[in-house]
C-alpha cells in the first residue's frame, strides 16, 4: 500500500510543472505498468484523497495501463507472456521492454 | 471559457509531462550511489517477506567473512530497532530506520540515516529492506544490486 506516496510524489510533480501557468489543473493522466507494483484502482482513491488542499483539487485522474512485453537483448525478438522468459534462439534472459512504468504523462489545463 | 466565439466551452491546454513520478526519489538515489562509489563501498539492497531471513542471511555473512571484511547495514523496520541490535551483535555496524506506517525504503529514507554514520573503512553496505514483496522492488535507493531472500520451507 505505498499508492499515497506515489501520489504524494505526482502531487509534487504536477505542482512543479503547472506552477508556472495561470490555470486550474483539470485532468492528470499517467502511465502504470502491470509489473510497477502500483495498483490502479488503490492509486485512484489514494489520488481522490489526498488532491484536497492541492493543485490538483479539482482534477480528475485517468490512467492508462501499460501491458507488460519482454524481447531479447540481443535479436529483439518479443518473448510471449506467460512462457520461459528466455529467447528460444540466442537463449539469452528475456528483458523487460515494457510495463514497470510510473509516468506523469500529460496534464491538462483549464487557462482562465 | 472560451474567449473566441462566446460558446462557453472550457479552453483546455494539455501540457505533456512524460516524467517519472518517482523522479525524486531517483535522484535522491542517484546521490547515494555518488556516495557509496567515492567511497568504494558496494552495497546491495536485500529484499523478502516477513519472516523470509534476511536478518539471519546477514548474520550468516558476517559469520562466513570471519572479519576479514569491513560490514556495515541499515536495517528497515516499521516499528522496532531488533533487527539493528542483532546485525550488531553479529558484527555489522549498523543503525535502524524506523517506518512507521511506511512499507518500504526509500531513497531519501537512506539518505537521512546515512547522516552521521560512519561509513569508514566499509567494503559491504546492506540495506536491510522492510519485509515486504511489493513496494520495496519500486523504490531505487542507490544500491549496486538488489538481492531477493526467499524462503522455500
Amino acid at each position: 500500500m505505498h499508492e499515497y506516496s506515489i501520489v504524494q510524489s505526482l502531487v509534487d510533480a504536477v505542482e512543479t510543472s503547472s506552477r508556472s501557468q495561470h490555470a486550474i489543473v483539470r485532468n492528470i493522466e499517467v502511465r502504470i505498468g502491470e509489473l510497477s507494483g502500483v495498483d490502479p484502482e488503490l492509486l485512484l482513491t489514494a489520488f481522490q484523497v489526498f488532491r484536497e488542499g492541492t493543485c490538483c483539487t479539482r482534477s480528475t485522474m485517468t490512467i492508462e495501463r501499460v501491458p507488460a512485453r519482454w524481447c531479447c537483448p540481443r535479436c529483439v525478438q518479443e518473448i510471449p507472456k506467460g512462457s520461459v522468459l528466455r529467447c528460444a534462439f540466442c537463449h539469452q534472459p528475456a528483458e523487460l521492454a515494457s510495463g514497470d512504468e510510473i509516468i506523469l504523462q500529460r496534464i491538462e489545463l483549464e487557462v482562465v | 471559457m472560451c474567449q473566441d466565439c462566446g460558446c462557453g466551452d472550457t479552453n483546455l491546454v494539455p501540457v505533456e509531462v512524460q516524467k517519472r513520478i518517482l523522479s525524486r526519489n531517483d535522484s535522491v538515489a542517484a546521490h547515494n550511489r555518488d556516495h557509496f562509489a567515492q567511497k568504494h563501498i558496494f552495497t546491495v539492497n536485500l529484499m523478502g517477506s516477513p519472516g523470509a531471513g534476511k536478518t539471519a542471511v546477514l548474520e550468516a555473512t558476517a559469520k562466513a567473512f570471519k572479519g576479514g571484511q569491513r560490514l556495515g547495514a541499515l536495517a528497515g523496520d516499521l516499528a522496532t530497532d531488533n533487527d539493528a541490535k542483532r546485525l550488531e551483535r553479529a558484527g555489522i555496524r549498523s543503525k535502524a530506520i524506523t517506518t512507521g506506517q511506511t512499507c518500504h525504503l526509500d531513497a531519501e529514507m537512506v539518505h537521512h540515516a546515512l547522516h552521521g554514520f560512519d561509513l569508514g573503512g566499509i567494503d559491504y553496505f546492506f540495506i536491510e529492506n522492510v519485509g515486504n514483496l511489493v513496494c520495496p522492488a519500486v523504490y531505487d535507493l542507490g544500491q549496486t544490486v538488489n538481492v531477493v531472500c526467499l524462503s522455500v520451507t
